[in-house]
């Protein structure tokens, strides 16, 4: 079971490169997981101990705005990271997030490679550079949306 | 294949709507025919009309419709200022004057044999749509076929319908992206150019087609070329304020281009240097 999920990780592009020994250590702190169309998958607020590798469906990342109810900032699909709040005190989820399809997905122990990240720094800076990347990306995309380019007087 | 026009280009002929689409609350579609019998021309996908609201004044606007329906002719415009808003409060029966088709077209023909990425946003689909009727009439020259298409919103989404119908479609990659969802929308929420990595394509061949906002297309060419698309692989369709559309008048002038003429669909290595460039 290890073996499928290291081969699953090292395919990935976040994980490109990283040494075996990485890979391995990572793949101990990953399993199978899977959310129902309409299944919560992190509550606002809450812990944030885990990440998320979407293999497949689509996430919508969600604010609750009272009086509105839910509203999706984001979908993470097929492919992307989902998740970046277990990285940084106060481990907790600034946004929520629901499965809008069903979702298969690798659910990764936050807290678990934390600590091996603080214990291999080589490790820790490798993964805060790839997601650092992720969150400039989503960066610009924020940039992008709020500048609504398709409106009226764009 | 461009096809120019016929007559005298400064000369409109009159034409009369046939059918009227709302595709959104401020997006039309007219199905105009010749008020002549006879007349009428054949264009390529990608080109544009001047459209005339006589006592108003005359815009550019992009063919929407199938190159097969001619000499019908569709122009999807979005109503957003004086003379779009007086075509808006047009009816079925009513004239337009059309001078044209003006301009280059998408490159339908070089892409054959290869992947096609057609990228829009917004209105941008509409100049788009003649080429995706060009790919899906001739499906098996072509070989892997992605739309990626991002509105504003749910309700700012065109062709609804046939977007539907071509979801359907075996042979035809979809994905529709909103910058801001609503509570009865399922789909994508965020930016185009994310739904790129969703739609694989061989980077050694394939050929892109993209239209929209400026922004958009500055950032989806750079998405593009980060998964290994050259800019020469990317077509841009730009739009100025074209008023005579024969590169007289240089009311579109572009750097050293005029869109009318030059353009409005432009590989992408000749106009890279220039997006985004303050003083143009």
């Amino acid at each position: 079971m290890i073996q499928t999920l290291e081969k699953i990780i090292a395919e990935h592009p976040f994980f490109h490169d990283l040494p075996p020994h990485n890979l391995q250590l990572i793949a101990g702190c990953a399993k199978n997981v899977r959310f129902e169309a309409g299944q919560v998958v992190f509550h606002e607020g809450d812990e944030a101990d885990q990440f998320y590798f979407i293999r497949e469906g689509l996430v919508a990342v969600e604010l609750m705005i009272p009086q509105r109810g839910f509203t999706t900032v984001q979908t993470v699909g097929e492919g992307e990271m989902l998740g970046w709040s277990w990285l940084l005190p106060p481990y907790r989820w600034h946004f929520g997030a629901r499965a809008l399809q069903p979702v298969r997905a690798l659910v990764f122990d936050g807290k678990c490679l934390r600590t091996k990240c603080e214990e291999d720094h080589d490790l820790g800076y490798e993964i805060l550079k790839r997601f650092t990347h992720i969150i400039s990306e989503r960066l610009d995309a924020t940039r992008l949306q709020l500048l609504d380019l398709y409106g009226a007087h764009a | 294949m461009t096809a120019g026009p016929a007559l005298d280009p400064m000369l409109p002929r009159p034409y009369r709507i046939r059918r009227v689409h709302r595709e959104t609350h401020d997006t039309f579609t007219f199905e105009l025919a010749p008020a002549a019998r006879g007349e009428g021309c054949s264009f390529a996908p990608g080109q544009f009309n001047m459209l005339y609201v006589f006592g108003m004044g005359e815009v550019p606007v992009s063919i929407s419709g199938d190159t097969a329906s001619s000499p019908s002719l569709h122009h999807t415009t979005r109503a957003v200022g004086t003379v779009t808003r007086a075509m808006q409060a047009l009816k079925r029966g009513d004239t337009l004057g059309v001078r044209g088709p003006f301009g280059s077209s998408w490159p339908v023909d070089e892409a054959a044999g290869r992947d096609v990425i057609i990228i829009a946003g917004g209105i941008g689909l509409a100049p788009l749509r003649p080429a995706l009727y060009h790919l899906l009439a001739q499906r098996k020259k072509y070989r892997r076929i992605s739309l990626l298409y991002g509105a504003r919103t749910p309700q700012d989404i065109l062709y609804r319908h046939e977007l539907e119908q071509w979801r359907g479609q075996f042979d035809l990659d979809v994905h529709v992206t909103v910058d801001r969802g609503s509570s009865e929308w399922n789909g994508n929420v965020g930016v185009v150019t994310k739904l790129i990595q969703r739609a694989p394509f061989d980077r050694s061949s394939a050929v892109a087609l993209i239209c929209g906002p400026e922004v958009m297309m500055r950032f989806t060419v750079m998405e593009l070329q980060k998964h290994g698309l050259p800019l020469e692989r990317t077509y841009l369709s730009l739009e100025r304020n074209m008023k005579c559309a024969v590169g007289f008048c240089g009311h579109c002038q572009y750097g050293p281009l005029f869109i009318c003429k030059d353009g409005p669909v432009f590989r992408g290595d000749r106009v890279a240097g220039l997006l985004g460039r303050a003083e143009i």
